[in-house]
């Protein structure tokens, strides 16, 4: 097992070294091509074949028609979008010129990474302070498996600079902070949220705000999307919209609720177009509007939302939201949830309330009886779940109380004809949390031996069987 | 009053899963306008079946929740005031955070 670990070890080293290489002779070369393309365009030098003359003769009318600084690999690369009459040479100019910072290399930052890169975005920065997990590339779609274990601002990174090495990319590796924020956004024109948390959403927002950067903002989660434009033009902040935090029991995280892959990337998508629109100055900016996308039912409604608050505390007429006060102020305070979200880790009972799932393993493995209740929703359960566990969502699990016992008197029949004998009654959930508070409830309802296992099927997995799946 | 009422962003999990209900609203006797405050009100006894506090927060909505009146902002018609006409369709949207 460890030679193979050194063996995988090795070879992702070599891997990168690889790639870093390829990614300097990709760089090398498109700069050489177009050094050479220029060259052959001023000396009529045509390695080709064809006549000096005429090149030269598009030389001089090339220097004197044209009042742009598009060279001409970059005439060549983004011809499609020169050729367009509303975008043209002006816009893509614009777009040449700007820089774009993606908070986030997630669901949302892939997609809209991806495009700001291949479109000709100046300098595009990336903010991401996490690794690539398996769990993250069914929508991650910037990230690949040989990047697995490794920062998501340097898989990130590579992948744009190998779709257009000519754009500057810049990684920020590190947790968008207030310390931080004020410096990273102020090296840029246009700031995309693709953050997964709402005290980020908060920061991001007062930070552009007080910066006075048009902000991008998506978000998605399941089945749904949603989109907007703030502090762009006079129109309104995230503030201005949500004055006062949401109730943490309603942020509900993908890692918990889950998404479907494409539902981010779409977003994402829509996210880069505002971000090309606001940079190259085209278009209406969805601002004062909020798109909001339903994957299910197959429907995109745009909606008019209100404009700037006068009343609102970061953006208002009286509001004297200043730098120093951005640094100072305290957004997982503020909205009561952590910047970087973890796990929740609950601890609401006594310790002989509850067992290891090691020593709930050398128990089962004993022969004790016993009856395991697993208080997850039902579709986790059909995911995975421990044998013989019975399946009581903790919303139902008041209702079907008299299953439990029924379970219990059985498993007592059947584990020995001594009456004195009385099952165990274990409850165990994905984390750990869930099924505290499921035996805070059997406490009371009168199943007082009621004990919970540590950790849940995540702490089976990681100190019982290693092959049990996770999710 | 015939209404088209709307869920989303996981506000439909407090009425059942159920996205989009077609009610009809009976005016309060003696009332002749319907406003948002009595929707509200409305909607909660009919309408949400689990955490209340989901939903609501005092006689409006919790915060993190858009209400849209024909899609626009209720802000922009004022709010709990809002009156609502026959055929009108209401959305009460959670905020999404996650990406
Ligand atoms: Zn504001």
């Amino acid at each position: 097992m460890e030679s193979n670990g050194r063996d995988a070890f090795r070879i992702l080293h070599e891997l990168d070294s690889l790639r870093a290489a390829k990614a300097d002779i990709d760089s090398r070369i498109s700069a050489l091509e177009a050094e050479l393309h220029h060259a052959t365009l001023q000396n009529g030098v045509v390695p080709n074949g064809s006549s000096p003359v005429i090149s030269t003769a598009i030389d001089s009318l090339l220097s004197d028609h044209h009042d742009h600084n598009l060279t001409p690999e970059m005439i060549h690369r983004y011809s499609r979008h020169l050729l367009l009459p509303s975008f043209g040479v002006q816009a893509q100019s614009n777009l040449l010129n700007s820089s774009v910072l993606v908070v986030g290399a997630g669901g949302l930052g892939s997609p809209a990474l991806l495009y700001l890169a291949a479109c000709g975005v100046g300098r595009l920065g990336i903010v991401d302070h996490d690794v690539v997990e398996l769990n993250n590339m069914h929508r991650q779609i910037i990230h690949t498996e040989a990047f697995i274990g490794r920062p998501k601002v340097k898989s990130a990174a590579a992948a744009c600079r190998s779709v257009n090495s000519t754009v500057q990319i810049v990684e920020h590796q590190e947790a968008l902070r207030t310390s931080n924020a004020l410096e990273i956004f102020s090296k840029y024109d246009v700031i995309v949220d693709a953050t997964d948390n709402a005290p980020s959403r908060y920061m991001i927002s007062d930070c552009c705000v007080v910066l006075g950067k048009p902000l991008v903002s998506g978000a998605a989660l399941g089945l749904e999307g949603q989109l907007t434009v703030y502090n762009y033009n006079g129109g309104p902040c995230y503030r201005c919209l949500f004055p006062t935090p949401p109730p943490t029991t309603a942020c509900q995280r993908c890692a918990d609720s889950g998404v479907l892959g494409v539902v981010p990337g779409i977003i994402g998508c829509l996210q880069a177009l505002e971000a090309i629109k606001i940079a190259s100055v085209v278009g209406e900016p969805l601002s004062g509007r909020m798109l909001l996308f339903d994957a299910l039912a197959a429907r995109i409604r745009i909606v008019k939302i209100r404009g700037r608050s006068s009343e609102c505390e970061v953006c208002g007429e009286k509001s004297t939201f200043t730098q120093q006060q951005f640094r100072e102020f305290d957004y997982e305070k503020f909205t009561q949830s952590p910047l970087s979200p973890s796990p929740l880790k609950l601890n609401l009972l006594q310790a002989d309330s509850r067992i290891s799932s090691k020593a709930y393993h050398d128990r089962v493995a004993n022969g004790e009886a016993h009856v395991l209740v697993d208080v997850r929703p039902a579709h986790h359960f059909k995911i995975v779940s421990l044998p013989k566990s019975l399946n009581i969502p903790l919303p139902s699990l008041e209702a079907r109380l008299p299953e439990i016992s029924s379970a219990l008197k059985e498993e007592e029949e059947r584990k020995g004809a001594g009456s004195d004998l009385s099952a165990q009654l274990y409850v165990i959930c994905r984390r750990g949390n869930d099924s505290q508070r499921a035996v805070q409830s059997l406490h009371k309802m009168g199943f007082t031996s009621a004990r919970d296992i540590v950790g849940g099927l995540e702490s089976w997995a990681q100190d019982v069987d290693p092959n049990f799946p996770t999710y | 009053m015939q209404l088209t009422l709307e869920f989303g962003g996981g506000l439909e999990l407090l009425c059942e899963s159920v996205k989009v209900h077609n009610v009809n609203v009976d005016l309060q006797n003696g009332a002749e306008k319907l406003n948002m405050k009595d929707l509200l009100c409305w909607v909660r006894t009919n309408l949400i079946k689990e955490r209340p506090e989901m939903f609501m927060k005092g006689d409006s909505v919790r915060p993190g929740v858009l209400v849209l009146v024909n899609d626009c902002d209720w802000e922009l018609s004022g709010q709990l005031d809002t009156t609502l006409e026959e055929k009108d369709v209401v959305v009460f949207i959670s905020t999404l955070h996650g990406g």
